[in-house]
């Protein structure tokens, strides 16, 4: 679990905003893992990942003098370091149409259910080199409006209100387009594991 | 997967019933179609297993030693490199 989410958090404001040196180390050592997690997640390499955070900390020190407070450090933070992926993703895949519109229902199953029981594969094998492979090719595959709200609420432990105030969508559209996100990559895993599953311990 | 009207709500409401935001009433009534559908079973089944391998695999994710070290140096942080306690 990714805890730094759930914890208080004790910087001073104050400090912060005069610029305290030191704990404005505390803060960059406290966020750069989450905020190095969510650029990868979302731009896919680690060059790029590495470019964001960097992005992310010079943008949130120089605005810090403007935080008022009225949301959580850590979200105003990962808001900041969502839009730096976002930004990259343009730069670098600048005719691809980024911006997808939640035209389908949530429940629109364009493809046959996998109806495949690997949930009480091993661990081990589950979290293989091999699946760890599997389990990143497929978050990859997810469109970006679906991969920033699953970024957000599922590897980020953030809640559906916090998310929708990141991405500037509604509630509903974060519940719709979690519900997509978390079926389709069920699905992913599930087709990868067919091949791999006996055939007489499938239904 | 023939889906009957319980399979479809079960789907529909797939991520509310995971995450507990649900009414108790409609909670019971798809866990007792669950008991009957090993279908809905084994979609709620590796949907909760999707979720849980990312989380597991994401907090082992760290940024490396290199991109940490020209971080801090481009925050002009550099004299804490090593030195700061996490909160």
């Amino acid at each position: 679990m990714i805890e730094s989410n759930k914890q208080p958090i004790n910087f001073s404001l104050e400090a912060l905003r005069s610029g305290n040196k030191a704990e404005i180390a505390a803060m960059v050592e406290h966020f750069m893992d989450p905020v190095y997690r969510l650029a990868i997640r979302m731009t896919g390499n680690e060059q790029d990942a590495e470019d964001v955070t960097q992005e992310t900390f010079i943008k949130v020190i120089k605005s810090l003098a403007q935080f008022e407070g009225r949301s959580q450090l850590s979200t105003w933070i990962y808001r900041i370091a969502m839009n730096e992926s976002l930004m990259s993703l343009r730069r670098r895949k600048p005719l691809q149409n980024v911006v997808e519109i939640d035209s389908e229902p949530a429940d629109d199953q364009s493809e046959e259910i996998q109806i495949v029981d690997w949930a009480e594969k091993p661990e081990e094998e589950l979290l293989s080199a091999e699946g760890k492979q599997e389990l990143d090719l497929a978050i990859s595959n997810l469109p970006e409006n679906l991969r920033s709200v699953f970024t957000l609420r599922d590897l980020q432990d953030l809640s559906i209100e916090e998310t929708a105030g990141i991405l500037g969508i509604s509630v509903a559209n974060v519940k719709t387009r979690l519900l997509r996100a978390r079926l389709k990559l069920r699905q992913d895993l599930s087709i990868y594991y067919r091949e791999r599953i006996p055939r007489e311990m499938q239904p | 997967m023939n889906q009957s009207k319980e399979c479809r709500t079960l789907l529909h409401e797939l991520s509310n019933l995971i995450d507990g935001t649900i009414s108790p009433e409609l909670c019971a009534e798809l866990e007792a179609h669950m008991k009957e559908c090993s279908n809905c079973r084994i979609v709620v089944n590796t949907t909760k297993k999707t979720i849980e391998l990312y989380h597991q695999d994401e907090s082992l994710v760290e940024m490396p030693a290199g991109s940490r070290e020209k971080l801090w140096k481009r925050l002009e942080l550099g004299e804490y490199i090593g030195k700061v306690e996490k909160r």
